[in-house]
């Protein structure tokens, strides 16, 4: 029985669709207090006073906290997982992130006081009777205004609202020399704008501190519950680790902003010890638009130099990009790693450089979000190369393909060196986008564009053919490059005697499908059923460590993980399958669930060994009983899905409405377990890719009040802004892992935007080349750019 | 995302729960879907000691042919006129305009009597009942009334209702035959509320136009009927340059709102594209 290929339906839909999944806000623990934090309403103010008391009156407050008793207590900030050096070496700035503020909030959302009740709503009742005077003060909130001098400045420690500057690439004077050789040079100047998350489950955290145990249980909405346990014990709290539980349970979506640590989560543990009850917070969704991490917030300059002949010659980067208030926990590597890196796109570009300076500003933190720097390096240069085809009148598949990176398999044609430190594992290119010509009919569509035209219609056609890094990723490699973890993935595969298999697995899923993805894995692997395995994640418990899910890497490295102790599995297996059938171990062939005597009809089954590994009476000698392994996987490298996306869009010359006709996309993730599962992954990160293309985006004023902060006004992609989409894949199998398979979480959301804007602005080419159009490409912007 | 705590009645007659009003004397607020008054709860926007629930009054939910008028129960939902074959049959835009309100859950629970009760600038139901000619029925302890929607609709989210008042009947008469209306909107993304939203209704007789009444929601700060529009084609032969004519008058003279997502020279000019728009459909 195989089913890795097989579309297997979701085994974790059963409690999902039924009402009967288990997230964090749905447990409930005896004498479970609840809490509310009092937050700025300021973007940045000193806190001139705090009157507590009559809330602290109110009946069922059972405690507030505010910024004082935190520095009271010693507690430090919640660190950054990711140290970028300045270019001059020095160390980045690394102001502190308290888990609550004593003296001047930072921005609108910065948690002051947290009051603890009997309930929820006792605890919001008794936040309103919290008197807090401030003193407002200027605020800055667009990154490239906060590093220019006179600017309102956020942190002391951190002069001109640099974090840090940093730079990849050639040397700059090469590429400036190439620039300014080349035959043309396509500029663009614009904002990636800043995303919400919108994680359909909000954050949620319990603290349980159980002094009989002197043990503390964390029930957290996380992505990632080892690296919030390791973060919150060793730097936040100062708690010894193996007295503390942490549990991520079912998990409503995170898109990046369950992978960090967060404040509330240190202090419904810290202030669970202190008045010796459970306590829950749950966050609402103003408190979420607020509050969670956001995404992207680049403020970009990118150059393309092209030869006469439309090969690229250059390209030149500056980014300066939004941190926020405070270092959320993988923001630093989020604009330097993962965007610089993938500047080489599918594409030979001899000389690339690029400029990034990170900002703090007096806004919500920013990091990860779906893809996280690839799609901002894959939207510049989608961007710049469909801009240019316009600019040079050339086709902008044709000036595709003149530049891609001829195929490699990885295996007897070496991986690909970038001029942006990374090595491409495998790649085949010209294939995804001539399938995309294909499905999309180009040679029709711009016939049927040219006849749209004449009757005053607009439609368009835009081009992405991306690649990105996941899968992520060597240990050494990132800790070189400023990780503060290792980026590896633990597995045991514990056989019981029965022969049922119960796997843990440090990855988590929060909704990518691993209990099923896995368990097929596992399945073909031992040639037993799915339904005879089970796979464990989400407790630090019972998982001995993981490092969680995102940058796509559950399968490709978590999945790895699991292969390994498979392997494990079956060679003592074999050991006592040899023992048993009084056969030697090099004469025995595993498959179908069983281990049998070459050329013979002996052979013993996968459960008959299980229960022999446990009731050991007839045994190998010197062989330990049991059958239960664990291991760690660590990558040799990143893992490069690619693929080519295209959009087919009409806009409404009335009203600058862009419709989105058709959606093609050809991703190439490497092997494939789960088709369906896969589909899936692609047709929501298409959504989201879309969305930030058309529709999304948070706005701050310029006081930094979040303006959209609601579903009244931050447009999220429903089913009816889309198309059905049209998608197809290739596979490249990635040679460095066992499953060879690349990572599919992102690519759809990496892929998708520029194809949109890019169509759009194709659509628009009768106006001339329009450059200077933000994104979400709004009716009133795509009508500005019309009738200016 | 909690509400103040507030004292919850639900009121099983009209009678009952003008009663409840008048004992609560001005601390109570009526719930009808909830749809526009809970986030208000919920946001603390707003603070009654008490909420008198007449959602469930059968007697104000209704759509029903009443001599020349067509009465709704100021309880009936959007989906109710959505669905319903009277209305589609004398006055289109209605269930045309109920259902591009929200999504289905909106429709399936807001009531037009909660809808014009607020008074929203972006709200569907007020311009098209300006449009229609509406009246817009009262009730208090002390009695009915019985106002014109022009003289019901007063501004932002303010509206003649009084202190203790409910609305329980939206009154419409039935146009003469071979009268059309339409509702053309075009919607913000996030909230599907109306940027711009157009109710046309005009009788062509013999090629002339008559009986013309462009009604705008979303694009100022009350919803209003359209005098230079209306005038601009009252009378005139039913051609697409008369329509486009009158509809380049739309919105002058009006304060125009404004925002992140429509300024105020886009917003005037959509409403001159959807008076087009919903011309054309009616008189085209
Ligand atoms: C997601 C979403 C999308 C929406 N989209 C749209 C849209 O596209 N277009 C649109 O027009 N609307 C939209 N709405 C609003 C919706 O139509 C509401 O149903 C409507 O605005 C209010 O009606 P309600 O019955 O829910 O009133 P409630 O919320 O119960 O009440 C609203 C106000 O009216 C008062 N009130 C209610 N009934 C009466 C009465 N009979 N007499 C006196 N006072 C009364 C209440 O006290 C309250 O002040 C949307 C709402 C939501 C939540």
């Amino acid at each position: 029985m195989t089913y890795i290929g097989q579309s297997v339906k979701r085994v974790e839909d059963k409690r999902f669709t039924t009402g009967k999944g288990k997230y964090t806000d749905d447990i409930k623990l005896v004498g479970m207090t609840h809490a509310h934090i009092v937050r700025s309403p300021y973007a940045h103010a000193k806190i001139l006073s705090i009157d507590i008391d009559t809330a602290l009156a109110h009946p069922g407050v059972v405690a507030i906290f505010t910024g004082k008793d935190i520095a009271a207590a010693g507690i430090n900030g919640v660190p950054a997982g990711w140290q970028v050096n300045f270019k001059d070496g020095t160390t980045m700035k690394e102001p502190p992130h308290p888990l609550l503020v004593a003296d001047r909030v930072k921005h609108v959302g910065d948690g002051i006081a947290v009051v603890i009740a009997e309930d929820d709503a006792t605890a919001r009742d008794a936040a309103d009777l919290i008197e807090i005077e401030y003193e407002v003060l200027p605020a800055v909130t667009n990154p490239a205004e906060a590093i220019k001098p006179g600017a309102p400045q956020v942190h002391d420690s951190a002069p001109n609202n640099m974090c840090f500057d940093w730079e990849l690439g050639n040397p700059k004077a090469e590429v400036d020399a190439a620039i300014a050789a080349s035959h043309h040079v396509t500029r663009l100047d614009f904002i990636n704008q800043r995303m919400a998350p919108n994680a359909i489950e909000p954050r949620s955290a319990i603290g349980h501190y159980d002094d009989s145990k002197d043990k503390y249980t964390l029930y957290t909405t996380s992505q990632n519950p080892h690296l919030t346990r390791l973060l919150m014990c060793a730097f936040v709290l100062g708690i010894p680790e193996h007295k503390v539980q942490v549990v991520a349970p079912d998990v409503g979506g995170g898109f990046g902003s369950k992978i960090f640590h967060y404040i509330e989560e240190a202090l419904v543990i810290w202030a669970s010890k202190q008045i010796g009850r459970p306590i829950k917070w749950t966050s609402d969704r103003s408190e979420a638009f607020l509050t969670d991490a956001h995404g992207r917030d680049h403020v970009t300059t990118a150059e393309m130099g092209f030869d006469k002949d439309g090969k690229i010659t250059a390209l030149r980067v500056n980014t300066v990009a939004n941190l926020g208030a405070y270092i959320s926990t993988f923001a630093p590597a989020v604009p330097t790693y993962l965007h610089g890196t993938l500047l080489q796109g599918l594409y030979t570009t001899p000389k690339i450089h690029v400029d990034v300076i990170a900002a703090f500003t007096h806004t919500n933190a920013v990091d990860a979000y779906r893809g996280a720097g690839r799609p901002e390096a894959t939207y510049l240069l989608e961007r710049l190369v469909d801009t240019a085809a316009l600019e040079m009148g050339m086709d902008p598949a044709e000036l595709r393909f003149k530049n891609f990176i001829p195929a490699f398999d990885g295996v007897t044609q070496p991986g690909y060196q970038t001029q942006v430190a990374l090595q491409y594992d495998s790649g085949n290119y010209e294939p995804v986008l001539e399938r995309g010509l294909e499905m999309v009919g180009y040679e029709q569509f711009r016939k049927d564009q040219a006849e749209a035209r004449k009757n005053g219609k607009l439609l368009g056609i835009g081009f992405s053919t991306y690649i990105e890094a996941c899968g992520i990723a060597p240990s050494a490699v990132v800790g070189a490059l400023g990780a503060r973890a290792g980026l590896y993935e633990s597995a045991q595969v514990r056989v019981q005697p029965t022969g049922k298999v119960s796997v843990f697995t440090g990855s988590h899923s929060h909704g990518q499908g691993h209990e099923t993805t896995f368990a097929q894995v596992v399945a073909d692997r031992l040639g037993i059923a799915m339904e005879d395995i089970d796979i464990v994640h989400g407790d630090s418990d019972s998982v001995a460590f993981g490092m969680g899910t995102y940058g796509s890497r559950s399968l490709a490295v978590g999945g790895s993980a699991i292969v390994k102790s498979i392997d494990k599995v079956l060679e003592k297996g074999a050991k006592i399958a040899a023992h048993k059938l009084e056969a030697a171990e090099e004469d025995l062939e595993y498959a179908g669930g069983k281990w049998t005597v070459k050329g013979t009809d002996k052979s013993i089954g996968f459960g008959d060994i299980a229960l022999t590994a446990y009731v050991p009476h007839d045994y190998p000698a010197g062989l330990e009983p049991g059958l239960d392994f664990s291991s760690f996987y660590d990558p040799t490298n990143f893992t490069y899905p690619f693929g080519c996306h295209i959009a087919i869009v009409e806009v409404d010359q009335d009203t600058g409405k862009v419709t989105l006709k058709r959606f093609i996309a050809v991703d190439d993730v490497g092997n494939v377990i789960n088709p369906m599962i896969v589909d899936g992954q692609i047709h929501g990160g298409l959504a989201q890719g879309i969305g930030q293309a058309l529709l999304e985006g948070v706005i701050y004023d310029e006081n930094g009040q979040l303006v959209n902060g609601s579903y009244m006004d931050y447009a999220m992609p429903r089913a009816d802004d889309l198309p059905s989409f049209e998608i197809d894949r290739k596979v490249t199998p990635c040679p460095h892992n066992p499953l060879g398979v690349k990572g599919a979480g992102e690519a759809g959301c990496i892929g998708s935007t520029p194809a949109v804007v890019n169509a759009v602005m194709d659509a628009l080419a009768p106006f001339g080349v329009i450059k200077n159009l933000e994104m979400p490409l709004t009716p009133q912007r795509v009508w500005r750019a019309m009738h200016q | 995302m909690i509400p103040a705590n507030f004292e919850y009645h639900r009121a099983g007659s009209v009678d009952e729960a003008l009663s409840l009003l008048a004992t609560h004397d001005g601390n109570a607020k009526v719930l009808s879907g909830g749809h526009s008054l809970i986030p208000a709860l919920k946001l603390r926007l707003n603070q009654p000691a008490a909420l008198v629930d007449i959602a469930r009054i059968a007697a104000l939910r209704y759509i029903r042919q009443d001599g020349n008028h067509i009465a709704i129960g100021a309880a009936s939902t959007h989906k109710d006129i959505a669905t319903s074959a009277l209305l589609a049959q004398h006055l289109s835009m209605m269930p045309q305009a109920a259902g591009m309100i929200g999504d289905p859950q909106v429709r399936n629970v807001g009531t037009i009597g909660g809808s014009i009760a607020h008074a929203d600038p972006a709200a569907d139901w007020p311009g098209v009942l300006l449009a229609a000619d509406a009246e817009i029925v009262l009730q208090s302890a002390s009695g009915k009334r019985s106002l014109a929607a022009q003289d019901f609709f007063l501004g932002f989210f303010t509206t003649a209702l009084a202190e203790g008042e409910l609305v329980t009947e939206i009154r419409i008469p039935i146009p003469a035959a071979g009268t059309k209306s339409t509702y053309q909107k075009f919607s913000q993304p996030a909230s599907r509320f109306a940027i711009v939203g157009c109710a046309a209704v005009v009788q062509v007789s013999n090629g002339t136009c008559s009986h013309v009444r462009v009604a705008f929601n979303g694009v100022s700060d009350s919803c209003f009927r359209d005098g230079n529009v209306e005038k601009a084609l009252e009378g005139k032969a039913a051609t697409a340059e008369n329509i486009a004519a009158a509809a380049a008058q739309a919105a002058q003279g009006v304060s125009i709102l404004s925002d992140h997502y429509a300024a105020e020279d886009y917003r005037t000019h959509l409403a001159q594209v959807f008076a087009k728009r919903a011309l054309s459909a009616v008189a085209g």
